[in-house]
């Protein structure tokens, strides 16, 4: 479903990601791990076709990204960090707007598409609030419905449990968990714990290069019976 | 292009959302009206026209364009809405035009809500209509520049004072250019033909024509390519 070849992108004259190549297949959930600042956000930007990457490319569904960025876009759900979302509009106003760009023109898909949308994600009790006014779980959660809301075979989500209370992260889990057995996730994430509660593979990147990629039973396996962010700190910190 | 309809109907309806359209609407006005009797001495002049009232339209919207027009991109890029802008299948182009012309659409209501201006000349005199409608297609059509010019300088930074500042100053060359006084000064260093050159780039210049009820193609032609130049560096400035 994805393809990561090689993608490298500079800033000024720092290399942010240096060669990152991975592939996820449906029903992979693949969690992205690295230190702030490893690349992480810069490679899911490249891979959604915000950002052109500097060489390299990433296929989604079959489709080239830096050919046809409309195509790939229109194939996949993407949550950005922090969840910008047009805060002047109410949540119905806000999917509405996101169902109607991508291609449900009438109204009843377009209603029927925010539903769906609304009831995934539980907003329904805020629907007719302005999403400025919101706090950051709901906040997060409209970000979540938004990128969820064209049911795409591809979903990128940059931190989505990020700021959410233990309750809601769980139920956030939860729900990738549901909708991954038809599609390919990748999420990015801090929290170590995450990444065995749900992902089937995992991926740690740190100074733009990809150091691990293997499953969770086989990251713990690395140091058995060491913590999580000990094995993480190991791989992480040892090149610098 | 026909993702063009859903951000548009967003952006322009967005206006409206918010307080921003409301302050805008009656400072322009008051400001139109006021600049009228006030220093054109509209009443006074005890003329069936409206030229006392089209005379500023060129200094005002030096300022108030600048206003409506400096969140246009820079909001997108500090609220990070750009990111989910630009991973909707929509192509940049179709981003620019979208919420051009639904900043473009604004202006032209705000203008036409001078319409009890042309109520109170029919109502008191007979005028020459053709006049007031050229005079309404050169406001309409120098709007149009002045908001690429602002669009194009909010596509540069995510500052909105920036934004402003840029916007102000490069209108204000566009409007000196065709100044009398300023050609003066011109003059005085330059040849006769390098200040008509030079005029000839001014919004002045071409928007006088428009307030005489001449609808010179040339004038038209000027306002028009002026704006899908500044939207192409807009496309540029965006992609980069």
């Amino acid at each position: 479903m994805i393809e990561v070849k090689g993608l490298v992108k500079h800033y000024g004259s720092k290399r942010a990601v240096d060669g990152v190549s991975f592939t996820v297949n449906r029903g992979d959930i693949l969690g992205f791990l690295g230190p702030n600042g490893a690349g992480k956000s810069t490679t899911m930007k490249m891979i959604t076709g915000f950002l052109r990457p500097d060489a390299g490319t990433a296929l989604v569904d079959g489709h080239d990204v830096t050919r046809d960025p409309v195509a790939v876009k229109s194939r996949l759900g993407y949550l950005p960090e922090s969840a910008p979302a047009y805060g002047e509009m109410t949540v119905e106003e806000f999917l509405g707007f996101i169902a109607e760009t991508r291609g449900f023109r009438t109204s009843e898909t377009r209603s029927s598409h925010v539903e769906r949308a609304l009831g995934l994600t539980q907003l329904a009790p805020v629907r007719t609030q302005t999403i400025e006014t919101l706090s950051k779980g709901y906040k997060q959660r409209v970000g979540f419905a938004q990128a969820l809301l064209h049911n795409p075979p591809v979903l990128i989500l940059d931190e989505p449990t990020d700021g959410l209370d233990p309750n809601q992260k769980n139920e956030v889990r939860t729900l990738i968990k549901n909708l991954a057995t038809e599609k390919a996730v990748v999420l990015s994430t801090h929290i170590l714990e995450e990444v065995e509660a749900i992902c089937t593979r995992v991926i740690i990147i740190s100074q733009g290069k990809v150091v691990v990629d293997e499953t969770p039973s086989q990251f713990r396996a690395r140091q058995p019976g060491a913590r999580l962010d000990a094995i993480f700190r190991s791989l992480t910190t040892s090149s610098e | 292009m026909s993702q063009i309809t859903p951000v548009f109907k967003r952006e322009f309806f967005g206006y409206f959302r918010s307080p921003v359209a409301y302050v805008f609407l009656v400072v322009f006005l008051m400001a139109s009206v006021g600049l009228a009797f006030f220093i054109g001495g509209f009443f006074k002049a005890n003329l069936a026209t409206l030229e006392s009232f089209f005379v500023f339209h060129p200094w005002l919207f030096l300022f108030l364009i600048p206003a409506a027009g400096m969140r246009l991109w820079s909001e997108e890029k500090r609220t990070g809405t750009i990111e989910l802008l630009f991973t909707l299948p929509i192509t940049t182009l179709e981003a620019v035009l979208a919420k051009f012309f639904a900043a473009w659409a604004f202006l032209t209501v705000a203008i036409l809500l001078s319409f009890p201006m042309v109520i109170t000349v029919g109502y008191l005199g007979n005028p020459d209509w053709g006049v007031i409608a050229s005079s309404y297609l050169g406001s309409i059509l120098m709007a149009g520049s002045y908001l690429g010019v602002c669009s194009l300088t909010s596509a540069l930074t995510r500052n909105q004072v920036i934004s402003f500042v840029l916007s102000v100053l490069a209108c204000l060359v566009l409007l000196f250019l065709g100044w009398s006084v300023f050609n003066g000064v011109l003059s005085a260093v330059l040849p006769v033909w390098a200040v008509d050159l030079l005029a000839n780039f001014s919004f002045a210049t071409h928007f006088n024509a428009f307030t005489k009820g001449i609808i010179d193609p040339k004038d038209v032609v000027f306002f028009l390519s002026l704006t899908g130049f500044t939207l192409f560096l807009n496309v540029v400035a965006l992609e980069r």
